[in-house]
């Protein structure tokens, strides 16, 4: 296979002796949506917000593109090309579509003031490709639907060329109609060769979108999988019970087969 | 989603003539509300209101409160507060005070033509300093701004008596106490030229902001809607200028002028004050601070973090130093507001400033500003000043018990927040 796109090795981070992920490695290819499936406390949010340079690890290997690097804040992740949306979205509610689209890279003009008539028109571009029918591109965004904020956190993400795309529960507060919006702009950045790491607690939405999938329980890997590999059965004992199928390739935290039947 | 605003749906047939104006409905109603109470009070007084004398009176006492409101706006946009903003003002009054009296007149002599400016820049970096020093302790070690600035509240105030040993310093540099007021007026030529410069650079401005919206392919207002805008810019800028130009300078201080540069004064002549340095100042400071909260970064981040914290640190932003420079502005400005109400007195004293942080804070609060954070504008806390300021005078003047008039103005603050909640459940905002 090529090399992956990013390949954490060994991750390993604690919060006052508790081991919030522990020993975990997972690898993430161009063009693939890699689902992190877990209860509460799994440890999936505190191993992404590692790549997401949210949170420092205490050991473990981040290698982008076969070259290892080092995150400390969230500018580091964003100069290596990784842009999180995160669950609660992260817009200032304040602002317009783009200005929070911007928000941090704002585009000036020669003398050094805020363009907003060039970044309007920016805006206006992306999001007649994410969304054509966004048109509230001067009110606060508070003043939009939960699908449309959605896809202003997604333009932000994918308008500063985003290579690695993480999603944390990008459908929690959708509804039925948005939720496919976001599942055909997945199927489209996949095409354009991201790679995507998706945080779900939604099976459903995992085996419509994930091409692979990686179970973590207690801040362990249970094992990773090809979605076409293993059933929904299959994968709720993986969360539930730590019991690793036939079809994936078990990882420190998969319990042995005897002792899941006895 | 009712919002048509896409290129190709140009949409010149506005709905009505108000929408395609696309006037700040908010602005509106706050200037409606003040031309009332002025018409309200005019006609109590009868007619002694709405004089060229009292307006040009009530812009020169607005001016110190008004700077210091501005620089509010950032405070409480970014969910802050300050309470310190009169005591800080009277700590930079004394530091004025004893550098022209005392320090440079030792080095410079007396009188000198440096003076004034030399004072003016040593008390606004004073206030600089101090702004960031407590900007510091809330941004960096979480202290909260309401206790920062309830301590400073009373450290500055007798920080100020410390430096004074609690005396009255004065009188000032007689060139500094000409931004205090009406000791200091352009005269009328000069306000008339600042009043058209004024107008061409709001028509020039305007022009621009079309063509840069053109030049993107954006809708832009029907060129009668820009006419009416221009118009109305124009008559209130020049109205102005002409109501300064009506307030006569009285017969016995122009003789006194004339008689002062060696000559005698023709008979029947007469001129007005004009523009006063003071609200020159204010009018500079509301342009940059304008400038500030809408076309750069720094504003963009103060109104960012205001709406969101977890979100702008989350992109990058460095909050800490944002709340350090949004304090140190404002500190910057006490400074100047402290130049203002020092000059006007003439003198600095132990009780300058005393209380204006309530009206500094009522003022941008009147002016639309929300303690949530995140909403404010600079030209709405002016206003609020403004209309503070009538009401006090205008009371004043009919002769309303000082009691009742602290009473009418409290609970006017409540009721003016009120009706800008109730606004805002209404338009959704």
């Amino acid at each position: 296979m090529t090399t992956p796109l990013v390949e954490m090795k060994d991750m390993c981070i604690s919060f006052g002796g508790v081991h919030a992920v522990d020993h975990v490695s997972v690898d993430l290819h161009p063009g693939e949506v890699v689902g992190l499936l877990g209860h509460n406390g799994a440890g999936k949010s505190t191993l992404i917000k590692i790549l997401s340079g949210a949170y420092k690890a205490d050991s473990g290997q981040i290698l982008i593109e076969g070259k290892e690097v080092h995150i400390h804040s969230p500018r580091d992740a964003r100069h290596h090309n990784i842009e999180t949306i995160y669950q609660t979205l992260a817009l200032a509610d304040n602002l317009d579509a783009a200005s929070n689209l911007f928000l941090g890279r704002e585009l000036t003009s020669s003398l050094g003031f805020v363009d907003d008539d060039a970044m309007e028109a920016e805006t206006r571009k992306i999001m007649g490709r994410l969304n054509p029918n966004f048109k509230k591109f001067h009110a606060p965004v508070k003043a939009l639907s939960g699908g449309q904020r959605q896809s202003v956190a997604i333009a932000r993400a994918v308008y500063f060329n985003a290579k690695i795309l993480i999603m944390d529960e990008p459908t929690a507060a959708l509804g039925v109609h948005e939720t496919q919006m976001v599942a055909e702009l997945i199927q489209e950045l996949k095409k354009q060769g991201l790679g995507i790491f998706l945080i779900s607690h939604d099976i459903h939405d995992v085996f419509q979108l994930c091409d692979r999938l990686a179970v973590m329980k207690n801040g362990q890997l249970v094992g990773t999988a090809k979605t076409s590999d293993v059933t929904d059965d299959d994968v709720l004992g993986m969360i539930i019970l730590g019991k690793c199928p036939p079809g994936a390739v078990p990882g420190p935290g998969a319990i042995a087969e005897e002792a899941a039947s006895g | 989603m009712s919002d048509t605003a896409l290129p190709g749906s140009k949409n010149p047939a506005a709905r009505n003539f108000f929408s395609a104006l696309q006037l700040d409905t908010r602005l509106l109603g706050m200037i409606g509300a003040f031309v009332v109470l002025c018409l309200v009070f005019n006609v109590v007084t009868d007619g002694r209101f709405l004089t060229p004398r009292n307006i040009f009176n009530l812009t020169i006492q607005t001016v110190s409160v008004a700077i210091m409101a501005t620089g509010m706006v950032f405070v409480i946009v970014t969910r802050h507060i300050d309470l310190s903003v009169g005591s800080l003002l009277a700590t930079v009054a004394a530091v004025m005070a004893v550098v022209q009296t005392d320090i440079l007149p030792d080095y410079l002599g007396l009188g000198h033509p440096a003076i004034w400016i030399l004072a003016i820049l040593a008390g606004v970096i004073v206030g600089i300093v101090i702004g960031a020093f407590q900007g510091w302790m809330i941004g960096y070690l979480g202290i909260p701004a309401f206790i920062v600035t309830l301590g400073g509240l009373l450290v500055w105030r007798n920080v100020a008596w410390f430096i004074t040993d609690g005396q009255t310093i004065g009188p000032l540099d007689e060139t500094f106490t000409k931004i205090g007021g009406i000791g200091g007026t352009m005269g009328e030529t000069a306000s008339w030229i600042v009043g058209v410069l004024a107008v061409v650079a709001a028509i020039g401005l305007q022009l621009a902001s079309r063509r840069r919206k053109a030049s993107h392919g954006f809708p832009i207002k029907p060129v009668w809607a820009e006419a009416t805008m221009i118009a109305i810019t124009g008559i209130a800028i020049l109205g102005f200028v002409w109501i300064v130009n009506a307030y006569d300078i009285p017969k016995a201080r122009l003789r006194r002028i004339f008689e002062a540069a060696g000559e005698t004064m023709p008979d029947g002549f007469t001129t007005g004050y004009g523009i006063p340095y003071s609200v020159l100042l204010l009018i500079v400071v509301a342009v940059i601070m304008t400038v500030v909260a809408r076309r750069t970064r720094l504003g963009r981040y103060i109104f960012a973090t205001g709406g969101n914290p977890d979100a702008a640190e989350l992109s990058g932003i460095n909050t800490r130093l944002l709340t350090v420079k949004v304090f140190a502005i404002m500190g910057g400005l006490c400074g100047l507001a402290a130049a203002v109400a020092a000059a006007r007195l003439g003198f600095s004293t132990n009780d300058i400033g005393t209380l204006d942080e309530l009206r500094v804070i009522a003022a941008a609060v009147i002016g639309g500003t929300a303690l949530a954070g995140g909403v404010g504008t600079i030209y709405g806390a002016i206003l609020g000043a403004l209309i503070m300021q009538s009401l006090q005078s205008g009371m004043a003047m009919v002769g309303v018990d000082a009691p009742l008039q602290n009473i009418v103005v409290g609970t006017v603050l409540v009721l003016a927040v009120l009706v800008d909640i109730l606004y805002r459940k209404r338009t959704g905002e």
